[in-house]
């Protein structure tokens, strides 16, 4: 039963971090067509940014979360200011070199100004406890990293339902031009989906530090790509379908490691991407693909 | 209100409109005629910021024509596009929130919407259902009330009466009188010339980017032998 419930637990964190990643990318290229793979240098320099602020101003781990969160909006929106903006109206290969290439140069930057190794960032682990509910024993990490992440795309879809930004930003997946009609400015809607990504590249930049103890140019890096097959999975573009094929690229991977034998175990990323390939070959545009109803044009 | 002087249209490196004058007083429905490709929805274009062009455009004598589309809209500019192009992934009254996105009174917008409700009672019925899932007419009546709730100075509608039937095309004409007498300017372009001049003060037929002739809509009779001139058609 232990077993059980640990392995659940175990795969729902994995699909939570996954799922906000993944949320984090599609929010961005539901709206601008950019595949962002700075996107995990977002969350790497949140770790940084992380040490900076323990060394000079405090140890007090919930400032520095909040900290974590407020950095990484603002690289987020940086970014987007600085190197996106100008390449807003150009093709989607532009857009996704772009993003390699700021990417590229900084995990450079964190090698250069940081460390080539690990840098030991240990203020968060206090949040990886061992639980024992009743005679289960579980990891206290995964269940508040479940918990965050439902918390999380709660508010999103609430700012995405309610307010008038959030309901822009919905409409401008669609035709961003008829939003501009609209009087919404193209800049609001944009650094408000980067805004947004960053949050979610902050919250898992906490929860990635948490388990790791310690923070390393290329953290993100890896993550991001793991979201960004989430994204495929689920349809890209899709927000619910970030979050599903997040869970799922989660589920599965914890599912391939506990059903495989031992000696099969460098196998299991393998069997996840054969999944993978079988999910795409049943639905080439992802399980929620974004369905292509733009109204009745003519 | 609206007045254009030299406008020249581009698309790229193609000029899709020639040079063109138009003058759309307060209060009138001004009308610009004419066949497929003629540069009816790029001088519409060119008015909401969306197309590039070179000439003047003024609204209330205040040269408009370097501001973004966002600015323009906040002047009081506001375009049913054609092909509608509502928000289908919206509710209904979403469409509308975001037809009001400029507005700063959140209250008053929120009894608009209501009363425009009253006014399109099609909409109301359906206010939280996805605007996808309405019919084409009632999409059309939707891309207005949109264009209608940032209260503005000026409405743009590019071929309203598009791919619609009889009696609805007949009813998208209705609502533009029924505007007119609210004293609504508008700026409308239609191929279904009849229909056009019959609601319009003044027309204007433009003719492969050039306007070919303009004058009251009264000189223009029932339109048939505009229709039969655009078309080439001798009886
Ligand atoms: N985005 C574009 N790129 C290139 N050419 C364009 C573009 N939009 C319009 N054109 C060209 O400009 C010319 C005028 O087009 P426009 O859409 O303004 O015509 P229209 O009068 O609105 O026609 P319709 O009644 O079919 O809507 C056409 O020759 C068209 O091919
Ligand atoms: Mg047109």
């Amino acid at each position: 039963m232990d077993y059980v419930i640990q392995q659940v637990l175990n795969a729902l964190s994995f699909g939570a971090e996954y799922a906000l990643i993944a949320l984090g990318l599609a929010i961005v290229f539901s709206i601008m067509g950019l595949v962002n793979f700075a996107h995990g240098e977002v969350i790497a320099f949140g770790g940084y940014s992380m040490i900076i602020v323990a060394t000079l101003l405090t140890a007090n781990p919930w400032v520095l979360m909040i900290g974590v969160l407020a950095f990484c909006v603002l690289a987020s929106v940086v970014l987007e200011r600085v190197a996106f903006r100008t390449v807003r109206r150009a093709d989607l290969t532009t857009g996704l070199l772009t993003a390699f290439g700021v990417s590229i140069v900084l995990q450079n930057l964190f090698l250069l100004l940081g460390s080539p190794r690990p840098m030991a960032a240990t203020q968060f682990i206090f949040l990886d406890q061992t639980l024992t509910l009743g005679n289960i024993r579980v990891s206290s990490l995964q269940i508040y990293e479940t918990g965050a992440t439902i918390i999380a795309i709660g508010l999103l879809m609430l700012f995405l339902r309610k307010t008038t930004l959030g309901v822009a930003m919905r409409a401008a997946a669609l035709d961003f031009e008829m939003v501009r009609l609209c009087g919404i400015r193209a800049n609001r809607v944009i650094a408000g989906a980067f805004a947004i990504s960053g949050l979610l590249a902050g919250l898992a930049c906490i929860f990635i530090m948490a388990r790791r103890g310690s923070v390393a140019p290329h953290m993100g890096f890896d993550p991001v790509l793991t979201a960004f097959v989430a994204c495929v999975i689920g349809g890209f573009g899709s927000l619910p379908g970030a979050v599903l094929g997040g869970f799922l690229l989660g589920i599965t991977e914890v599912a391939v490691l506990v059903l495989l034998p031992q000696s099969y175990g460098g196998m299991a990323q393998a069997a996840v991407f054969t999944l993978v390939a079988l999910i795409l070959i049943w639905r080439p545009d992802g399980i929620l693909s974004p369905a292509l109803d733009k109204g009745d044009k003519i | 209100m609206l007045q254009i002087e030299s406008l020249k249209v581009f698309h790229g490196p193609i000029e899709a409109v020639h040079g063109i004058d138009i003058n759309v007083p307060e209060g009138k429905c001004v009308t610009l005629l004419g066949t497929n490709g003629a540069g009816k929805t790029s001088t519409l274009s060119s008015i909401t910021g969306t197309a590039r062009a070179t000439g003047t455009i003024r609204l209330d004598g205040e040269d408009i024509s370097r501001l973004s589309i966002e600015e323009r809209c906040k002047l009081g500019i506001a375009l049913s596009p054609e092909g509608r192009r509502i928000f289908a992934n919206l509710t209904v009254y979403d469409n509308l929130i975001m037809g009001g996105a400029t507005r700063r009174d959140k209250k008053q917008l929120t009894a608009d919407i209501a009363a425009w409700f009253v006014q399109f009672p099609v909409l109301g019925e359906r206010s939280s259902q996805r605007a996808g899932t309405l019919s084409g007419g009632e999409q059309q009546m939707l891309a207005i009330a949109r264009a209608l709730v940032s209260n503005p100075r000026i409405l743009l509608l590019d071929e309203p009466s598009l791919g619609l039937a009889p009696q609805i095309t007949a009813k998208i004409f209705e609502i533009i009188r029924d505007l007119k007498t609210l004293g609504m300017t508008i700026l409308l372009v239609e191929q279904n010339a009849s229909a056009a001049i019959e609601v319009s003060d003044y027309v204007y037929v433009l003719n492969t980017g050039t306007i070919s002739s303009h004058g009251d809509a009264s000189k223009f009779g029932d339109g048939t032998k505009l229709v039969d001139e655009l078309t080439g058609v001798h009886r």
